[in-house]
């Protein structure tokens, strides 16, 4: 009973493990009948706009409320100080994250403004728009302050210390050595070395930053409707800092317009509107528009990475070596801290490949700009582009091919257990037979003639490849040992209802991946019944256990698993009852298609929906000692290994104009091995999801400041993404190496597209302008780039 | 000049009158004066249309067309395209595919493909991508509506779908 079958070598009834299942929760959006945020509607519900810094530092002597009290439908003006009795401040810090520093931080500042966008008052009116009106008319008193805006220059004396209690703008720094890394380079037969650049993004959920908080004075309870990853994590932080119980404080999160990691974090806009609800006692609603979207929402991957390689004379590596700069903004992000990000990069470098010296540093440092914190891939789509740029470099020094410089050194199928010299633990992972898969994929002897057919009309294209590594199903190693009360466990209750029909509530969340859906097809292969038949719940603390939501590809990976335990525990739970009732030992007996049948031949004794009956309606027709718990909760937290890593490998074929400048993608290939696939359509897409997303990053996303820390984005037309036309068809394979650490064997999918793309589009490029000897390693390519490296424009 | 004007207009089949402010755009006076949520505000710039509904029978920016501007209009959304049973094939194929994730800019993506449709009865994959470009998805990578389409506009001609 407690085993998966390969579904591809059966096909029994209720084999929805490993199939294409269409998600259930779909048909609702196409219709355009979801529920997010913003659609719910409360009565007595007001609305918050908030004023926003123009400066990226100054300090604010006073805010003058009066006029905008006046205009008509105008409530209340909140100030950080009229909200400091209110809210305890916050210090995002871990402690594994040795000597990592920031600052408190609260709802709205008190006396100081510290990037452009950050908000410093909040006005509460009858409409959004009546509010917007007022936020023009709250007249700020700013005495602006020297901005520390460059991250080159923030650690240098001299610069602005940000936060003076603090001492300096270092946030966090870390060194990841071991080998002999000096002895290493300098017995080198070939050493390569770089400067990358990875600029900085936003993720531009589709859905901006939503929240509608009701408290009620009557039963003291906040509830909070909110457009969130994390419903649990969000449930303790309101209770802490607004000084509530726990249990007095209920997130719901239906529908989520997109995440891809923005909504994990803890906002301090969000904080003020909660704190206004507690103090007003009504509904406040808070959506944030496009502009302050890009000023308020995290940012994330502002690095530069200088990088070595070192290779023998046979073509392998034998060190790498890595200083990595990131620029953070004023504080580090609750509760989830935005060292991470750096921390990830030192931990990632060089990832797929079988060497023995290492070392890698990341500075982290405070600047007056957007905060940064985790987004898709965190660290990796860095990591990736400069072990795959690294890669690209020591292949054409060491004279081979890029593909066989790849076969040379990357880990061995074989070779697992092991730890990468960046400390990693890999309990087995598929480089080589990924590799063997995306070749016969791409066909890639006649890619490389076409590409030199090409050449000799004078038309350039490139092929990347990336292999990657993705850390998934993250255990308290990721945030609980450093303090952060962030679940790395999930549960998942499963019950049996009069009808037959069987319920699923899950601490997992759903924001477009497929949680719902994967849930459902496991939980209706654990128990045996038709997947119609099963619906699920998610994003609501007060009625699915506790758990840490969806983040870090754990969705899947551990929701999945404590569906697949609990679905096993209520089958077992239905059989011991369906035993007494058929006079039947239970080992005798199955659950099949919503039958009690009998093992072996299948013979149907008794529907579910009949056991139900008995059960909640004649219970007095059992044996009185029998138990009948038709409701079961199981919880999976992984413990052998800190992470569960993935591997997969991409390539990338595109074109360059080497007159415009201009890349034109011509198609894209992934491999990726995410453990047993639940369902290839939900994995497909995710892969295809983050590959666009990744390329968005290479090609055309970046928020761009002035020198003074003004954030020069107005629109989306000053934020370029990745659009239907110029993106190419992607083709997606699998090689499938199970964890041994659940039944279910799920790895994490989500990010992988995203770790690799960057790197795969940059190869690419450069394997365009190899005839130029020109090459980009500073992200994004523009057209601009491209012909500076072609020197055509300065 | 009065900042209100009074308007009626046809909404999904159904008689609308209303006074509304001169600045109300549509995508407000759907949302917030008549509650069809299916239509979604996503950047109120007229770039990422996730606002996209129709307003005599072409598509339009919810976001950049004056609600004062449609007194006389028919206006159609998510919910009276879907009601009517016009775009079904379409919807089951976004189903089929998984054309949708988060699903927020679905109901703007699927009037504009349904447009396409009308206009081109069989589109070549390039065809889509080029009248899809208006839309923004975060999600799909676009890949997956790209199929979806083409498979809704190929059983319409009677061809296989994949």
């Amino acid at each position: 009973m407690n085993e998966i079958v390969d579904p591809r070598s059966v096909d029994r009834p209720n084999s929805y493990i490993g199939k294409s299942v269409p998600r259930p929760n779909v048909r609702k959006l196409v219709e355009g009948r979801g529920q997010f945020v913003d659609d719910i509607v409360l009565p007595r519900m007001v609305h918050v706009a908030f004023v926003r810094s123009p400066h990226a530092h100054a300090s604010i002597a006073g805010i003058d409320t009066a006029e905008a009290l006046q205009v008509p439908g105008v409530l209340r003006v909140f100030t950080g100080r009229d909200l400091e009795p209110h809210c305890e401040p916050w210090v995002a810090v871990l402690a594994h994250l040795k000597g990592m520093k920031s600052a408190p931080q609260r709802p709205l500042p008190v006396d100081r403004a510290t990037w452009v966008g950050e908000a410093v008052a909040a006005v509460v009116a009858e409409t959004r728009a009546i509010a917007e009106d007022a936020v023009a008319k709250v007249n700020v008193s700013y005495e602006p302050l020297p901005a520390t805006v460059d991250m080159e220059t923030a650690l240098e004396p001299g610069s602005p210390v940000i936060h003076p209690d603090l001492g300096d703008n270092l946030c966090f720094q870390r060194v990841n050595e071991s080998g002999s890394v000096d002895d290493a380079f300098a017995a080198a037969h070939k050493v390569v070395e770089a400067t990358f650049h990875t600029a900085r993004h936003t993720g531009l959920t589709l859905e901006p930053r939503s929240i509608l908080a009701d408290y009620n004075r009557g039963s003291r309870k906040l509830t909070v409707h909110h457009s969130t990853q994390a419903p649990h994590m969000m449930q303790g932080v309101f209770a802490q800092h607004l000084r509530l119980p726990e249990g007095d404080v209920r997130v719901i999160c239906s529908d989520v317009g997109g995440s891809y990691g923005i909504k994990v974090h803890v906002y301090p806009d969000e904080v003020a509107v909660a704190a206004i609800a507690k103090i007003m006692a009504r509904p406040v609603k808070f959506i944030a528009d496009r502009l302050e979207s890009f000023a308020s929402d995290i940012h994330a991957r502002d690095h530069r990475i200088r990088g070595r390689m070192a290779v023998d004379a046979e073509g392998r590596i034998t060190a790498i070596d890595i200083d990595d700069l990131t620029g953070i903004g004023p504080y580090s992000v609750y509760p989830r801290t935005s060292a991470v990000e750096g921390n990830q990069v030192v931990n990632l470098v060089g990832g797929p490949y079988d060497f023995a010296n290492y070392r890698a540093r990341t500075t982290v440092v405070f600047q007056n700009k957007t905060p940064t914190c985790q987004y898709r891939a965190v660290g990796h789509p860095i990591a990736t582009a400069v072990t795959e740029g690294l890669v690209d470099l020591a292949a054409e020094a060491a004279g081979l091919d890029p593909v066989e410089f790849r076969r040379r050194n990357l880990m061995a199928d074989g070779s697992y257990p092991r730890t990468s010299p960046a400390g990693m633990k890999f309990e087995g992972l598929s480089h080589v037979a990924s590799l063997d898969k995306l070749l016969a994929m791409i066909d890639y002897p006649v890619l490389r003639a076409e590409q030199d057919r090409l050449r000799a009309e004078g038309i350039y294209r490139g092929l990347g490849i990336a292999a990657f590594i993705e850390l998934t199903n993250p255990s308290p190693f990721m945030y609980g040992i450093g303090g952060a009360r962030i679940s790395a466990q999930d549960g998942c209750t499963v019950r049996i209802d009069p009808d037959g029909s069987v319920v699923a509530a899950t601490g997992v969340t759903e924001q477009g991946q497929g949680t719902e859906g994967v849930i459902r097809q496991i939980v209706a292969e654990g128990l045996g019944v038709p997947i119609e038949q099963v619906r699920v719940v998610t994003g609501d603390t007060l009625t699915t256990p506790y758990g840490g939501g969806t983040w870090a590809c754990r969705g899947a990976g551990i929701g999945g698993e404590a569906a697949l335990q609990s679905a096993i525990a209520v089958k077992a739970a239905a059989l011991e009852v369906a035993g007494a009732m058929l006079q039947a030992q239970p080992e005798a007996l199955d659950l099949v298609n919503g039958d009690i049948v009998e093992r072996g031949t299948g013979r149907a004794r008794m529907p579910l929906s009949e056991l139900a009956r008995i059960v909640y309606f004649r219970g007095d027709t059992l044996p009185p000692d029998l138990p009948r718990e038709l409701m079961q909760t199981r919880h999976f937290i992984t413990k052998q290994y800190p992470f569960a890593f993935t591997n997969g490998i991409q390539a990338a074929y595109l074109e360059v104009d080497i007159e415009t400048g201009l890349v034109k993608l011509l198609k894209h290939w992934c491999v990726e091995d995410c453990g047993r696939v639940i369902n290839p359509l939900l994995v497909d897409e995710q892969v295809r999801g983050g590959i666009v997303q990744g390329i968005g990053a290479a090609l055309y996303e970046e928020c761009p400041y002035a020198p003074d820390g003004q954030l020069l984005i107005g629109s989306m037309a000053d934020y370029l993404v990745p659009m239907a036309a110029e993106m190419p068809d992607i083709e997606v394979g699998h090689v499938e190496t199970p964890t041994r650490e659940s039944l279910l064997g799920a790895k994490g999918a989500g990010e992988a597209g995203t770790a690799g793309a960057p790197a795969a589009i940059m190869n690419a490029i450069n394997d365009a302008l190899r005839p130029f000897g020109a090459k980009v390693l500073a992200q994004p390519f523009t057209p601009e780039r491209i012909l500076a490296a072609l020197g055509k424009v300065p | 000049m009065s900042t209100h004007l009074d308007i009626t207009l046809t909404v999904n089949g159904e008689r609308v009158t209303r006074r509304i402010e001169a600045r109300r755009h549509l995508i407000d006076l759907l949302r917030l004066d008549l509650g069809l949520m299916g239509s979604h505000a996503g950047c109120e710039h007229g770039f990422c249309g996730a606002c996209t509904v129709r307003v005599d029978g072409a598509i339009v920016r919810g976001c950049l067309v004056l609600a004062a501007s449609l007194d006389g209009a028919q206006v159609e959304t998510i919910e009276g395209v879907s009601d009517s049973g016009e775009i079904r094939d379409l919807q089951e194929a976004f189903v089929a595919r998984n054309a949708a994730q988060c699903g927020y800019c679905t109901p703007g993506m699927l009037l504009t493909a349904a447009e396409l449709l009308k206009a081109s009865p069989a589109p070549t994959r390039e065809e889509i991508r080029e009248h899809l470009s208006g839309n923004y998805c975060r999600c799909t990578g676009y890949h997956a509506i790209v199929d979806a389409v083409a498979a809704a506009a190929a059983k319409r001609n009677g061809g296989v779908v994949r």
